[in-house]
C-alpha cells in the first residue's frame, strides 16, 4: 500500500493491492452485516397498528448483548439506564443508518481489484467512520488492550490469532495515514 | 383527522428548563481509537483549535475521560450522537 497523502480540495488519495482492497472490502461488509437491524418487518396489516413492528421502527432499547454491538452501538448515559434506553430509543436507528451509509460509501470508492483511491473530503470521512467501525469491531473481538503492541508480542507466530493481531495493527496503520493527510 | 393522545413523550430539553445546572459531554478513554483520530474529530465536530483538541484528547487518554461540552441536555444528546457516529464512546451526564 502506498498510504493516504492529502489531495487539492481537501481529499486524500492511496493506492491498495488487490489482496489489501479485498480484504478491506470484506471486513467493511462484515460490520455492514452486523449492524443491519434485524428488527421485524416495517409493514403493518391493513387497518390495524403493528404496535410490534412499531416499536422495532422506533429502534432498540436495551444495550445490544453482543459486546461489538454493544461498543459500535453505546449507551448515551453510563449510570441511569432509563436514560440510557430513552435515548437509544431515539437514536440507534438512526446511527445504525449512518453506520451502514458510511460503510457502504467506502464500498462503493474501493475497487475490487485496489489500484489507486481517490477520494473526496466527503468520501474520506465516510472511510474514517467505517475504518473505525472496523477497528472497534476487530479490537472488542481480539481483547485489545491499551498494551496492544505487547498482547502481540507475547503471542507464538503459529497462534491463530497473530493474523487477525496484524489485520488489526495493519488498520490503524491506514487510518492514521488517513487522519494525517486529512488534518 | 386525528386526535392527540393524551400522552406524549416531551423533549428531553423540556424536562428541566430551569436547571442551573449545566448537562455535560463526557468522552471516555478506549483501547481502540487512535489518538490522532480523536483529535481530528474533536477539531472536526467541536470546532475547536488543534491545541484544544489535543489537550482534550491527552486528558482522555491519561485520565480515563474529559468533559469536552457542557451546555442544554438536548445539545449534548446530539454531541453524543454525533460522537457516537465516529466510534467514539461518548455519554451524557448532569453536571452535580
Amino acid at each position: 500500500m502506498e498510504p493516504f497523502r492529502p489531495t487539492r480540495g481537501g481529499g486524500a488519495r492511496a493506492v491498495l493491492a488487490p489482496a489489501e482492497a479485498s480484504l478491506l472490502r470484506s471486513l467493511v461488509g462484515q460490520v455492514i452485516m452486523l449492524i443491519a437491524p434485524d428488527g421485524p418487518p416495517r409493514g403493518q396489516p391493513d387497518g390495524l397498528l403493528d404496535w410490534d413492528a412499531l416499536e422495532a421502527s422506533l429502534g432498540e432499547r436495551q444495550t445490544p448483548e453482543d459486546p461489538v454491538l454493544a461498543r459500535l452501538l453505546p449507551d448515551g448515559y453510563r449510570d441511569d439506564p432509563d436514560a440510557a434506553s430513552e435515548f437509544r430509543k431515539y437514536t440507534e436507528s438512526g446511527l445504525r443508518s449512518a453506520k451502514q451509509q458510511a460503510a457502504q460509501e467506502m464500498l462503493d470508492t474501493l475497487p475490487e481489484t485496489g489500484g489507486r483511491i481517490q477520494l473526496t473530503h466527503d468520501q474520506a470521512h465516510a472511510w474514517l467512520k467505517a475504518l473505525n467501525d472496523v477497528r472497534l469491531a476487530l479490537g472488542v473481538r481480539l481483547g485489545v488492550t491499551e498494551e496492544f503492541e505487547e498482547q502481540w508480542g507475547r503471542l507464538r507466530d503459529d497462534d491463530p490469532q497473530w493474523a487477525a493481531y496484524e489485520v488489526y495493527a495493519w488498520l490503524g496503520a491506514v487510518q492514521e495515514s488517513l487522519v494525517e493527510a486529512l488534518a | 383527522m386525528s386526535v392527540a393522545p393524551a400522552e406524549v413523550d416531551l423533549p428531553r430539553s423540556a424536562d428541566n428548563p430551569v436547571s442551573d445546572k449545566p448537562w455535560v459531554t463526557i468522552v471516555w478513554n478506549d483501547p481502540v481509537n487512535l489518538m490522532t483520530y480523536v483529535t481530528y474529530v474533536f477539531q472536526q465536530v467541536f470546532g475547536f483549535p488543534k491545541k484544544k483538541a489535543t489537550r482534550l484528547m491527552l486528558d482522555v487518554h491519561h485520565k480515563g475521560k474529559a468533559v469536552v461540552a457542557a451546555g442544554a441536555r438536548e445539545a449534548m444528546e446530539h454531541n453524543v450522537e454525533v460522537l457516537h457516529g465516529y466510534g467514539l464512546w461518548a455519554t451524557v451526564q448532569h453536571d452535580n
